[in-house]
């Protein structure tokens, strides 16, 4: 980027918050997503609304991409760079700013980690719901940014049920508030459209939060199966009996030896496991917990185990938490994919991924949010062998038509990104695309907010619609392929 | 060179960002783990050339591991920092001051004897009131921002420092249940000389024989965290030989610091086929002094002690040898003790070896969060397993005019088991 452009920027967050040498900025060329990279032209650290707005005003005027940035582990690549952008990290914008607990709500700043808000109300015995496996280090923003779901989703709603408000920077470098502390505001719910923007339409910087009770009581349970059909019918059935479990996530064989390398819990080698997490008083936990254990021996369960103790609850979280970037241990590369499918369909689905798997010679771990439908098809590879990258992003792409031909969706919570800007087209007719780049236009007409993310770009004549995948990054970046 | 390898082992999730002492002052991805883990791909694949502005991004590492605790990818971030950074000291020239400013640390620290003749001439300085008057006048300020932290830094002396020395064999109290050689440490043995008295009355009340090699040198610990790797070999090689051939059932130390490079002598000489196996043989005998007492077991009666105490984890215990509970148990297991954690105490103090010297605004400001929760705790006693924390902590809190009572683990144990007194309150900066 133009020394004299930089100075610029250096001049609104400091020079020190204002990295343009080259090293620096290849630790921001991608994010959670590896396998697309593009160098930015200057990472700026902002430390309020004001220098945001002004280095907005400042990338609009000199016509330089926007790309904003969280903790950068989204696993779509919505914090991919453009080459030569300017990145705008919201990692130093991290402060509580207040709560009012009697209210329900809390204001924070755009790069919280999610964990720090549950531990600053902990004392006061509240917490913020959603809880993405990465919640220790992605930020709200970013969670904002993509509708960030989590295990506990399926009882307590996804980020935007707990979005009240956010202050945001629009394209023009104005700072504007959506929503606020009070419950359902009148008029059109702008705040809406912005949960789940993937950062095409402007610059979360401040959010209020929608803050619960902890539950007086959780109890988890472990159960074991013989293969994902009967886990998943025992899914069907905990639901279909009237419990609202608090989460239910699965996991096949190959996740669950990558959690047991990770924690050293004992879980055995089996088909399937669930872990159920039920919660409310604690009369009501118990009995629910009880409840749900019968149902899932008698849908074939090999074993039901609870919890020694806390110590041994968290850790078998932590196990099912980590197990994505565990899966690490049990093989040199991987994608994560990320689709939905209606929970009926979980047996059926999880046999055409398997078999999807076999016809391309690769292996495929599952783990996912059992009670949304929504799978985490982690597909395994070795990037060394020639061709084997390529291989997995087709077999993951086919996993994506399989979620829609079955009635789901190309994506439950990580958003769309780079990654899946092609499968767009699988989902949607062009009349629903060209509505939604209507919406994104009356937000930011030049489009300059990461740019290249959720709306295919527009093609070129002869192209075929939505062509196999759209990788301009790597062309652009001045290094040469990673 | 494994290191390709192990690169490859990282997945780019991130989860080592909040571990990262420097990742959370500032914020900043190429001063966190994976944007370090970045670079070295990077240097790797030729994208970037080793030059002095990519080192700083590695000289900004503390070394505290805390990220390999935290990584669920088992990445071994530990090993890549320590060949990077070998590599950077072949490689890249430094700044003539900083070059002499490093060689200065690695001629005085490594070398005990060294370090006590330096003892009495600051023995007369603090004793003459000069000290207390240049900390009050703030004169230390005035002084190059190095030379100033390295003053600051020093604990109270007495003679006890000028003239320390352990028995070279001490008999086991009782029945012997194990004979243990005894790695005395530089920084240890002449500014804490108590820490390894208490270390070996305690091990003799546990049924210990206890062998402290005389002419033991560095291990090396200061020389593998700056990437100066012959002199850390040779340095090995020594340390080895004078604990070889004593008939001992394991080697005792009580740094953190030491102990986490004496369980990698078997790395640091994998490549020397007259040394591998003597090294690894080494290694795998090597405990921490919480790690062996906890093996054996109590056996000596602890007597009551009414204190609330605050434990430290030693980033060179916890993360790089996995040590939590260990520690913890040698306070536990006496009665009336109260043992109080301190916030996020999985994150380091900015001690992290000769860091606060080289780098001390970085230090100072991931050790003043540090001072903030160790402050929150209110505790009678600081409990920290090692020299350099304990050095830091209580100069930041010093600062403040707090002054924090400090001792490690086995100094409280003893006081417990033979009455000895505990460490008092030093002095402060007011």
């Amino acid at each position: 980027m133009d020394p004299g452009l930089v100075a610029r920027f250096a001049a609104i967050v400091g020079a020190r918050n204002c990295l343009a040498e080259p090293p620096a900025l290849v630790t921001y060329e991608c994010d959670g997503l590896t396998s697309m990279r593009a160098r930015p032209g200057v990472v700026v650290l902002p430390a309020s609304t004001g220098e945001v707005a002004a280095v907005v005003r400042l990338a609009r005027e000199a016509g330089v991409a926007i790309v904003p940035r969280g903790a950068g582990t989204g696993l779509s690549g919505g914090a991919l760079p453009v080459a030569g952008c300017v990145v705008v990290g919201l990692a130093r914008m991290r402060r509580i700013l207040e709560a009012d607990l009697a209210n329900g709500w809390a204001r924070v700043e755009a790069g919280v980690a999610n964990l720090d808000v549950s531990k600053h109300l902990a004392a006061a015995g509240a917490y913020y719901a959603p809880d993405p496996s990465s919640q220790r280090v992605c930020t709200i923003g970013g969670n904002v940014a993509e509708n960030s779901g989590g295990a506990h989703c399926l009882k307590y709603g996804f980020t935007v049920n707990h979005v009240l408000g956010a202050r945001v920077v629009l394209a023009d470098g104005s700072v504007v508030d959506l929503g606020g502390p009070v419950a359902d505001p009148a008029g059109f719910d702008l705040l809406a459209a912005f949960v789940g923007s993937e950062g095409t339409l402007g610059i979360v910087t401040e959010v209020v939060l929608r803050v619960l009770r902890k539950p007086e009581a959780t109890r988890t349970l472990f159960a074991t199966f013989p293969s994902c059909a009967e886990a998943g019918e025992t899914v069907s059935a905990i639901i279909a009996s009237g419990i609202v479990p608090a989460a239910i996530e699965m996991m096949d064989t190959l996740a669950i030896a990558a959690a047991r390398a990770a924690t050293g819990l004992d879980w055995p080698e089996v088909g399937a496991a669930l872990l159920v997490d039920v919660d409310g008083t604690v009369g009501e936990a118990g009995h629910t917990a009880a409840r749900a254990g019968e149902i899932a021996r008698g849908s074939g369960a090999l074993e039901v185990r609870w919890p020694r103790d806390e110590a041994e609850r968290q850790l078998m979280w932590k196990g099912r938490k980590s197990a994505f970037a565990a899966v690490g241990r049990i093989s040199p590369s991987y994608l994560v994919q990320d689709g939905v499918i209606p929970r009926s369909e979980i047996a059926r689905a999880l046999g055409e991924v398997a078999r999807l798997a076999r016809e391309a010679g690769l292996r495929v771990a599952n783990v996912f949010h059992a009670g949304d439908g929504n799978l985490h098809p982690l597909v395994l590879y070795d990037a060394r062998v020639p061709g084997e990258e390529r291989k997995a992003e087709e077999l993951a792409g086919e996993i994506l038509r399989m979620c829609v031909r079955l009635g789901g969706s190309i994506t439950g919570e990580h958003g769309v990104g780079a990654d899946k800007v092609v499968y767009m087209g699988e989902m949607f007719s062009e009349d629903d695309l060209a509505t939604m780049d209507l919406v994104r236009s009356a937000f930011d007409p030049e489009r300059l907010f990461n740019p290249g993310k959720v709306l295919p770009a527009p093609r070129l004549c002869g192209e075929r619609p939505w062509p196999s995948r759209v990788r301009p990054v790597e062309a652009a970046d001045p290094a040469g392929p990673a | 060179m494994e290191g390709r390898r192990l690169l490859d082992d990282c997945v780019h999730c991130g989860f080592c960002l909040p571990a990262c002492p420097t990742y959370v002052s500032w914020g900043v991805e190429p001063d966190s783990p994976r944007g370090r883990i970045d670079l070295m791909r990077a240097l790797a694949d030729g994208r970037l050339p080793l030059d002095p502005e990519v080192v700083t991004h590695f000289d900004s590492c503390l070394g505290c591991m805390g990220c390999v605790t935290a990584c669920p990818s088992g990445v071994r971030y530990d090993v890549l920092i320590e060949e990077t950074r070998a590599r950077v000291e072949r490689e890249v020239r430094r700044p003539l001051a900083d070059r002499l400013f490093r060689s200065a640390i690695f001629a005085l620290f490594p070398h005990p004897a060294r370090l006590r003749a330096l003892v009495l001439p600051l023995l007369l300085w603090s004793r003459s009131g000069l000290d207390a008057l240049a900390r009050r006048l703030g004169l230390y300020g005035l002084l190059p921002p190095r030379l100033g932290e390295m003053a600051e830094l020093l604990p109270p002396l007495g003679a006890r420092n000028l003239a320390a020395s352990l028995p070279e064999t001490t008999p086991a109290r009782g029945p012997r249940r194990a004979r243990v050689g005894l790695v005395a440490g530089c920084v240890q043995r002449v500014f804490f000389p108590g820490v390894n008295d208490a270390t070996v009355r305690v091990l003799a009340s546990e049924g210990c024989e206890v062998v402290v090699p005389r002419g033991q040198g560095c291990c090396g610990a200061l020389s593998v965290h700056a990437g100066r790797e012959d002199e850390a070999r040779r340095m090995a090689r020594a340390l080895i030989s004078s604990f070889e051939g004593l008939g001992l059932d394991a080697v005792v130390v009580n740094a953190a610091g030491c102990g986490s490079t004496l369980k990698e002598y078997g790395r640091l000489l994998a490549d020397d086929p007259a040394w591998a196996a003597r090294a690894a043989a080494f290694s795998e005998r090597v405990r921490d002094v919480s790690e062996l007492l906890a093996r054996l077991g109590p056996v000596a009666p602890r007597q009551p002690l009414a204190l609330s105490v605050a434990f430290h984890d030693a980033c060179h215990v916890a993360h790089a040898q996995g040590l939590r509970e260990e520690p913890r148990a040698l306070l536990t297991g006496i009665p009336g003790l109260r043992l109080l954690e301190v916030p996020d105490g999985d994150q380091c103090c900015g001690s992290a070896g000769i860091h606060n010297l080289v780098d001390p605004a970085s230090a100072d400001e991931i050790g003043e969060r540090k001072v903030d929760r160790v402050l929150s705790v209110g505790a009678d006693l600081l409990a920290s397993a090692n020299p350099g924390c304990t050095l830091q902590i209580r100069k930041l809190a010093g600062r403040r005019g707090v002054a924090v009572r400090a001792a490690h683990p086995i100094e409280v144990l003893d006081a417990s088991l033979h009455g000895t007194s505990l460490p008092g309150a030093p002095r402060t900066g007011r």
